[in-house]
C-alpha cells in the first residue's frame, strides 16, 4: 500500500468577543492598571468577576477595586513553555488570590525556579508596557516581599470602555485523509478518477471515503470513472467569491461521472451559462499542473436521457 | 391526574473498541470507526436498519474540521434517513442522551459511539480552546498545566505525594496488560517533570481511538444479551468555570452525580474511572468514597489508553463488559470533561443475579 498523503493544516482564528458590562470593566480596569473583583449576594468578592453569582445565578455588577498585590494559592513549574503562553522563558502557573478577594486569578509567574515558588509565596502584579483591555494585560506576576497594595477604591466607571476583544488563536495540524482518499488523490495527478464500489450494494462511491454510506461497510475495490460524465443539477452563481478568479455569473453543477453511482461537484465552463441543463454531458478540461480539473465542458454529445441519471440526483 | 409513564429499565448490551494508538495517519475517522461498529452491531446480531436511535461524541477542533463528525456517519449507512443526534463531547454523554430518548419509549435500541484522533494536531494546545476565553485561553494553559495545578494543590492539601501517585500509574498500566485494547500496557517509567508536579508518567498517552455500545429497553436487552448491564441510574453535573473558584482537592459534582445514580445506595465491586491524570484517581476515590475492596480501572483505565472524546464513553462499557463476562455485579463508570474534572457523569450499572 502506498504511504497515506500528509500535508499541514493550519487553522487560525481572530475571534472576536464581545464584552458584558463586567468582563468590559475588568478589562478596561487592566488597561488602566487597576484590578476589579466583583462582590456576590453573600458578600464574596470574584476575581477574575463573573455576571452572574455562580452560586444564586443572580446578575452581579457591584464592582470592587482589589490590590495588585496577593498569594499563590497553587501553582505548577512550567520547564517548557509553548506558543502562546505569557512568558518565553520556564515560569511558574499560578492561581493567585490578590489581597481583598475571595477567588484566585489564573497567570503566569516568573520565577527563577521551581525552588523560588511555594504555595502561600507572596506575589505582585507586573503590568505589560503596552495595554489594550486584555488579559494579558497582566504581563505575569513575580515574588513580592513588600505590604499589601493599596486599592484607591475605583467604582469601576471609565472613560472610553473596552467593550470587546479580538483573541487570536491558531493550531497547527498535520492532516491525513486516510487511505481511500490518498488513492483518490494519487489518481487524479495523474488525471485519473477513481472510485471505490461497495461490496453489497455495488455502487461506485467517487469521491471514495472508504465506506458505503448506504451499508455501512468497508470498500475497498477501486474503479476507474469518467472521464466524462452527466449533468445531473446545477445552480447558477452570480456573487463573485474572495480571492476567486472566475467571472461571474458561471454554473455549479453535480456532475455523474460515467461509471459511478454518486455526482461529484465542479464547475461548468465552455458554453454560456444560461445555455447548462440537466443531463448535458460533460468532459474535464484540466490545466498545466493543476492536481484537479479546473473544470468541465460540453462533450458535443447528445443530452443524456432523464432516466439515466434520476437515481443520482 | 395522570399516571406516571412506565418505568423502562434499560441496559448495555454490547461494547466495542479499536486498538488505541499513538498515530493511525492511514485511517480516516470513518475507516478507524467502521470496524468498531460492525463489532458491536455483530455481538447482538444487529443490522444498522435494527437500531433506532444512534447518537456520537466527539470534537471537530481534534480533526481541525468543521462537521467533521458527519463524514463519520458514513460508518453507520445513514441511507435510508436514521434517527441520529450528535454531542460535542465525550461519547459517555451521547450515552446518556441515548438513555433518555430509550427512556421516553421512543426508541427500544441505540447506537452509541465516539471516537477521536489526537494524532494530527497539538492536543495539549487544542483542549486549550475550551476554556474560558476571555480571561483563560488568551494564556494558552494547556491541558497538562491545568492539571498540574489541581496536583500541587492536593500535595499541599496532604491528600497525595509522588511516590502514592507513581503507584496509581503503576496499578493502572500492570492493569492494562491483559487489556489487549490498550495503548501503554504494563511497567511504564514515571519519567522527568512534563508540568510540575506531573511527570510523564502521571499523565495519559496521547492516541487515537474509538469506542460503541449498544443500548436497549427490557425484553430487547434480553434477547440481546445473556447478562445485560443495566443502567441502575446516571447522571452528570458540571462545575465553576472558573478554576479559582473551585476547590480542586474535591470534586463535588462528582459526589452529587453519584448520589442521583444512586451509586452510594450499595457498594459497588468495580469502578471504572475516567481520570486521564493520576491525581485526578485520587480526587474520584474519595469524591466517590470508594474502599480500598473495590476493584478501580481494571482495564487500565485512561493512564493507559485515553482518545479524547471516547475514553468516558470506554468507561462505561468497560464496566458493562464485566457484567456481561460476570466478573462484576455492581459497577460504577465514570466520565469526564473539561479541564481538573469540570464535568463528570456516573453510571450505575447491574447484572441481574446469576
Ligand atoms: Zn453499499
Amino acid at each position: 500500500m502506498p504511504e497515506v498523503l500528509k500535508a499541514p493544516l493550519v487553522v487560525e482564528f481572530p475571534f472576536t468577543r464581545s464584552l458584558g458590562p463586567v468582563q468590559s470593566a475588568f478589562l478596561t480596569g487592566l488597561r488602566e492598571r487597576v484590578v476589579l473583583g466583583v462582590r456576590t449576594g453573600d458578600g464574596r468578592v470574584l476575581v477574575p468577576p463573573v455576571e452572574y453569582d455562580p452560586v444564586t445565578a443572580e446578575e452581579i455588577r457591584d464592582l470592587v477595586e482589589v490590590a495588585p498585590t496577593g498569594t499563590v494559592t497553587t501553582w505548577a513549574w512550567n520547564p517548557a513553555p509553548r506558543r502562546g503562553q505569557p512568558l518565553t522563558t520556564p515560569f511558574a502557573w499560578a492561581l493567585v488570590r490578590l489581597d481583598g478577594a475571595d477567588t484566585a486569578l489564573l497567570h503566569a509567574l516568573d520565577a527563577p525556579g521551581p525552588d523560588a515558588v511555594r504555595t502561600g509565596l507572596r506575589v505582585r502584579v507586573r503590568w505589560a508596557a503596552e495595554r489594550t483591555g486584555t488579559i494579558t494585560d497582566i504581563a505575569c506576576f513575580e515574588p513580592y516581599d513588600g505590604a499589601p497594595g493599596e486599592p484607591a477604591g475605583h467604582t469601576g466607571v471609565f472613560q472610553d470602555p473596552v467593550t470587546g476583544i479580538v483573541a487570536p488563536a491558531r493550531l497547527d495540524y498535520t492532516y491525513s485523509p486516510g487511505r481511500a482518499q490518498t488513492a483518490y488523490i494519487n489518481a487524479l495527478s495523474g488525471r485519473r478518477t477513481v472510485g471505490e464500489r461497495c461490496p453489497a450494494c455495488r455502487k461506485v462511491y467517487v469521491p471514495p471515503r472508504g465506506a458505503c454510506p448506504t451499508c455501512g461497510v468497508a470498500t475497498s475495490e477501486q474503479v476507474e470513472v469518467g472521464p466524462r460524465g452527466t449533468v445531473t443539477t446545477f445552480c447558477i452563481v452570480n456573487i463573485k467569491a474572495k480571492n476567486l478568479d472566475i467571472e461571474v455569473p458561471y454554473v455549479y453543477a453535480h456532475i455523474a461521472l460515467d461509471g459511478a453511482d454518486l455526482a461529484l461537484h465542479g464547475r461548468i465552463g465552455g458554453i454560456p451559462y444560461d445555455e447548462v441543463r440537466m443531463g448535458l454531458r460533460v468532459e474535464p478540461v484540466w490545466t498545466e499542473g493543476a492536481r484537479y480539473p479546473d473544470h468541465y465542458r460540453p462533450t458535443g454529445e447528445p443530452d443524456a436521457d432523464y432516466d439515466t441519471y434520476k437515481e443520482l440526483l | 391526574m395522570t399516571s406516571a409513564p412506565p418505568h423502562r429499565e434499560i441496559a448495555v448490551v454490547a461494547f466495542a473498541q479499536t486498538g488505541h494508538r499513538r498515530t493511525s495517519d492511514e485511517l480516516s475517522e470513518v475507516e478507524m470507526l467502521m470496524p468498531v461498529l460492525h463489532e458491536v452491531l455483530d455481538r447482538t446480531g444487529l443490522k444498522t436498519a435494527d437500531i433506532d436511535f444512534t447518537c456520537s461524541g466527539s470534537s471537530d477542533y481534534l480533526a481541525g474540521r468543521a462537521f467533521s463528525f458527519t463524514l463519520a456517519l458514513d460508518g453507520v449507512g445513514a441511507w435510508p434517513p436514521i434517527s441520529e443526534s450528535h454531542v460535542e463531547m465525550d461519547g459517555a454523554w451521547a450515552l446518556y442522551e441515548a438513555w433518555t430518548k430509550l427512556l421516553t419509549g421512543d426508541a427500544d435500541t441505540a447506537l452509541v459511539y465516539s471516537y477521536g484522533k489526537s494524532s494530527p494536531g497539538p492536543v495539549r494546545d487544542v483542549l486549550t480552546r475550551q476554556l474560558d476565553p476571555y480571561y483563560v485561553a488568551p494564556l494558552w494553559p494547556d491541558s497538562v498545566a491545568l492539571a498540574a495545578l489541581q496536583a500541587q494543590a492536593l500535595i499541599d492539601a496532604g491528600d497525595t505525594d509522588e511516590p502514592a501517585l507513581a503507584a496509581v500509574a503503576a496499578r493502572n498500566r500492570e492493569s492494562a496488560a491483559a487489556n489487549p485494547h490498550a495503548q501503554l500496557r504494563g511497567a511504564v517509567p514515571q519519567g522527568d517533570y512534563l508540568v510540575r508536579p506531573l511527570r510523564t508518567g502521571d499523565c495519559p498517552p496521547i492516541g487515537d481511538g474509538a469506542a460503541a455500545v449498544i443500548l436497549a429497553a427490557g425484553d430487547r436487552a434480553r434477547e440481546l444479551c445473556a447478562r445485560p448491564a443495566w443502567i441502575r441510574g446516571i447522571d452528570h453535573r458540571t462545575e465553576a468555570h472558573g478554576l479559582g473558584v473551585r476547590d480542586l482537592t474535591d470534586s463535588p459534582s462528582t459526589r452529587l452525580a453519584a448520589e442521583r445514580a444512586g451509586a452510594f445506595e450499595r457498594p459497588v465491586d468495580t469502578a471504572e474511572l475516567h481520570a486521564p491524570f493520576t491525581t485526578q484517581e485520587i480526587v474520584l476515590r474519595k469524591a466517590l468514597r470508594l474502599g480500598d475492596d473495590v476493584t478501580v480501572n481494571p482495564s487500565g483505565g485512561a493512564l493507559a489508553a485515553n482518545p479524547i472524546m471516547a475514553a468516558g464513553l470506554i468507561r462505561v462499557g468497560e464496566a458493562a463488559a464485566r457484567i456481561h463476562r460476570g466478573d462484576s455485579d455492581r459497577a460504577l463508570a465514570h466520565a469526564t470533561s473539561g479541564p481538573c474534572l469540570q464535568q463528570n457523569l456516573v453510571a450505575v450499572l447491574e447484572g441481574e443475579a446469576r
